[in-house]
């Protein structure tokens, strides 16, 4: 083993995995860590900071510290279904398009221009106000929409590895669509995937929390970060810290995920990534 | 003579801290073609990349001097040196097409050095260019230089790169592989335009190559080179006829037993394999394949020969079902098979297994070696378990590996040894045919060597049939029963290999052998002379084709 691919990370690298440890973290023992319970009042609105409320209290009095760590939970977990609901969706049917081609690349890509003209916000408006705006409604419209745009990611690189010469080897073996697929395509698509990935998840993150700021996503008294920063907007008038906590755990938690990604990026992008495992 | 460029001591490292050349001395005269020669990973293009004071990235030029006309280069600041790059050390890149800037005109690109290094006023470079377009023999030269890289023949864009190099009247020319990308009747022009240009100039050369043919057309003397080191040096013609070393003797032998070829015994054709009747493959409307007709008996290797864009890997495709033919039948024992590949059965595709030219891009790298070589094996004979490992095993040392390699993936293998684990996945199917692309094209010589030998005592033991699609005569000769000649996707000679080569029926076919490259120093001239008296001369035929691309 090479001692340059071993190498240690560089500190900007570790500290994105401690900040995205920290918030999965406290998405997941949330009950157990949280200072207060979700809904607890305390009497002031915007109260300062204190020895009992760390962060200060929110617009109704409820503690910052606790709401933003049930907020994670809501947030990253809503945000992770749907990009994975979105890459299901969208890597499988952007890689049997591709390598089936003829008719049924045409049928679906034209399908998914279609779903692609429509703004995501606007036919998600549409979907939630005729299903309702349950969690689950929410989950389903984001995953298929987003699928689109990981369609277009996943049937591109999917064309560029399908006219390898190795798939055409695998090909003319007789072997079937799924081992083409799984076992000779994808493990060489996986680093454009996974970048995509981390984009889409802060894409999807960053969408569900301007729902929730228009008011159609997840629904009070529930905590998620985006609806956190509507109902706090008013305190930047009074020269309050109050909606910059929840807008500072958005941006941490989106830089922390694409540093990550892209790390993983180039360690996977370095020639003959396979040297790594002598 | 003068002398103009002197190296002491280099040393190049890699990145990870190998050492890619070790303590190399050399020194060029004004008007000497010094020819470097090795395989590749031998540090020559190292080597002449720091000639110019210039490592790829990632490597550093870690000791020694580069003394040009007197003055280390080494010693200067970045300035100093973008002021001797170009203007008097220049460098011939192997690839012209890649190396071009396709958003500009050729001339353009031609006149940027003198005017950017101040040498020359725009005007009086665009003359010089135009001089030196005449001199390369390109086509219209006053209007040559109008035309962007894609609109001129790869011959032309090489003359063209070398038009370039000289526009400064550099004191040394770096050629790192200039004919190594084009066809042989191609290489010919392009070298003698060479020869031409540094007898013209009286620039000195380090010219670059693999093959030992070329450069003892062209070099004073030659070093060879290996492992970053110097093996031997000298003279050409010492080199030639009594090299020292056993690597220089191993050189020398391979390309020998190319030009000499291997007496092949004609064999019984009566059990036929393959029969390929009237075939006509088109991409669009266009025909690259034209009513192709042969047949391949058991046992035997066919080669096809042409040259780039004469459509014999679209036949080969075709055969494998790859590419469906338009017209025509394929039949295998006698059975027609589907033209697409998709509608043949399995048993079918087993019999017919298809080793690409470039075995990087033909092995899955997320596959460990034993995946690639046991898949064939699990998938059409239902191996698994402990019997498929013991197969692996077989399959691998009978192309000459070390069975513990099965463990390893492709990125950790060398060229040759891909190409093995290529072969040994196609036997893995037991095949009755083999269709082999330009199999050794990209390899050393001395690999590709071994890997012919291996493919010819697969075929004793096996009775494998091959097809061999290459434009290499050195390797029909050295394998091959009989040959298919290809020329503009119809077929225009075929027969034994020992009755084409004593008289080439076609004048196409007697063209490829004269062009060639062999050993003799001189050789150059006799072909150049004897075209000059022919009417089919190639450098018109070509003009012909670049002026058409004009339009």
């Amino acid at each position: 083993m090479s001692p340059t691919l071993r190498a240690r990370p560089p500190v900007i690298v570790m500290c994105a995995a401690v900040i995205v440890v920290l918030i999965v973290g406290a998405a997941l023992l949330a009950p157990w860590i949280a200072p207060h319970r979700e809904s607890d009042f305390f009497g002031v609105v915007w109260g300062p900071p204190s020895a009992a409320n760390l962060l200060g209290t929110d617009n109704l009095g409820r503690d910052m510290l606790t709401r933003l760590i049930y907020g994670a939970r809501n947030t990253v977990g809503i945000a992770t279904l749907t990009t994975a609901i979105a890459f299901l969706i969208g890597v499988t049917s952007g890689f049997v398009a591709a390598s089936v081609g003829g008719w049924v690349d045409t049928a679906v890509s034209r399908c998914v221009e279609i779903l692609l003209c429509v703004p995501v916000l606007i036919s998600s408006l549409m979907v939630i106000s005729v299903l309702g705006n349950s969690i689950p409604v929410l989950i389903g419209t984001i995953g298929i929409l987003e699928s689109t745009r990981v369609y277009i990611i996943a049937r591109a690189v999917a064309r560029t590895v399908t006219v390898r010469e190795f798939v055409s080897v695998a090909r003319l073996r007789g072997e079937g669509l799924a081992w083409v697929i799984c076992r000779e395509m994808l493990p060489n698509a996986l680093h454009p995937l996974i970048a995509e990935a981390g984009l889409r998840f802060s894409f999807i993150f960053l969408f569900i929390a301007s729902l929730s700021f228009l008011g159609l996503g997840i629904q009070p008294p529930a905590a998620d970060w985006g609806s956190m920063v509507r109902e706090n907007a008013q305190a930047i008038n009074f020269g309050l810290y109050a909606p910059l906590y929840p807008a500072s755990a958005i941006a941490l938690l989106t830089i922390g995920i694409n540093l990550l990604v892209d790390r993983f990026a180039t360690s996977q992008a370095r020639p003959g990534g396979h040297a790594i495992e002598i | 003579m003068t002398q103009v460029l002197r190296i002491e001591g280099l040393r190049v490292q890699s990145a990870s801290g190998d050492v890619l050349v070790h303590d190399v001395d050399l020194e060029l005269a004004r008007g000497e073609v010094l020819g470097l020669i090795g395989e590749s990973g031998a540090g020559k293009s190292t080597i002449g990349l720091a000639a110019l004071t210039y490592a790829r990235p990632g490597c550093r030029i870690v000791g020694g001097r580069v003394l040009l006309g007197g003055t280390d280069l080494r010693g200067l600041d970045a300035a100093g040196r973008r002021g001797v790059r170009g203007a008097r050390v220049a460098y011939v890149a192997q690839s012209a097409a890649a190396a071009f800037n396709p958003a500009m005109s050729l001339l353009n690109q031609v006149c940027e050095g003198p005017v950017r290094h101040g040498l020359m006023s725009r005007a009086q470079a665009r003359e010089r260019a135009v001089e030196a377009f005449r001199a390369l023999d390109l086509p219209d030269p006053h209007r040559f230089g109008e035309r962007y890289p894609h609109q001129v023949s790869g011959g032309q864009l090489q003359r063209a790169m070398a038009a370039m190099a000289i526009s400064c009247q550099p004191d040394v020319l770096v050629l790192d592989e200039p004919t190594t990308a084009l066809d042989v009747t191609t290489q010919i022009e392009v070298l003698a335009h060479l020869k031409k240009l540094i007898a013209l100039y009286g620039t000195a050369a380090l010219y670059i190559s693999h093959d030992l043919a070329v450069v003892a057309q062209i070099a004073d003397r030659i070093i060879v080179l290996r492992h970053g080191k110097i093996v031997e040096t000298g003279p050409t013609q010492a080199i030639l006829t009594s090299p020292k070393t056993e690597y220089a003797r191993a050189l020398v032998a391979e390309r020998k037993a190319a030009e000499l070829g291997v007496k092949t015994r004609e064999r019984d054709r009566a059990d036929t394999v393959l029969t390929v009747e009237d075939v006509t493959v088109s991409y669009g409307r266009r025909d690259v394949v034209r009513s192709a007709q042969f047949t391949i008996a058991r046992g035997e290797i066919v080669a096809v020969v042409g040259e780039s864009g004469s459509g014999k890997t679209t036949l080969a495709y075709a055969i494998c079902g790859l590419v469906a033919a338009r017209a025509g039948c394929i039949s295998f024992e006698g059975a027609p098979l589907a033209p697409h590949y998709t509608r043949r059965t399995r048993e079918e595709l087993r019999r017919i297994q298809l080793v690409f030219q470039l075995p990087d891009v033909a092995l899955n790298p997320r596959h460990s070696v034993g995946l690639i070589v046991g898949r064939p094996a699990a998938f059409y004979f239902g191996m698994k378990g402990p019997d498929l490992k013991v197969r692996v095993a077989e399959l691998l040392v009978s192309v000459g590996l070390d069975p513990s390699i099965a463990n390893r993936y492709p990125g950790q293998l060398s060229g040759g040894q891909k190409q093995r684990v290529c072969i040994a996945r196609a036997l893995a199917a037991k095949p009755d045919l083999i269709v082999c692309d330009e199999v050794t094209s990209a390899l050393d010589p001395l690999v590709g060597e071994e890997i012919l030998k291996l493919l010819r005592r697969l075929q004793e033991d096996l009775a494998v049939a091959y097809l061999f699609i290459t434009h290499d005569l050195g390797t029909v000769r050295r394998v091959a029963h009989r040959v298919v000649v290809m020329l503009d996707g119809s077929i225009v000679a075929q027969g034994a290999v020992a009755d084409i080569f004593d008289r080439p029926g076609h004048p196409y076919f007697a063209r490829l052998m004269a062009s060639a490259p062999q050993m003799r120093p001189g050789w150059l001239e006799e072909v150049l002379k004897g075209r000059a008296g022919s009417q089919g001369d190639t450098s018109i035929a070509r003009s012909g084709t670049g002026s058409h691309l004009l339009e």
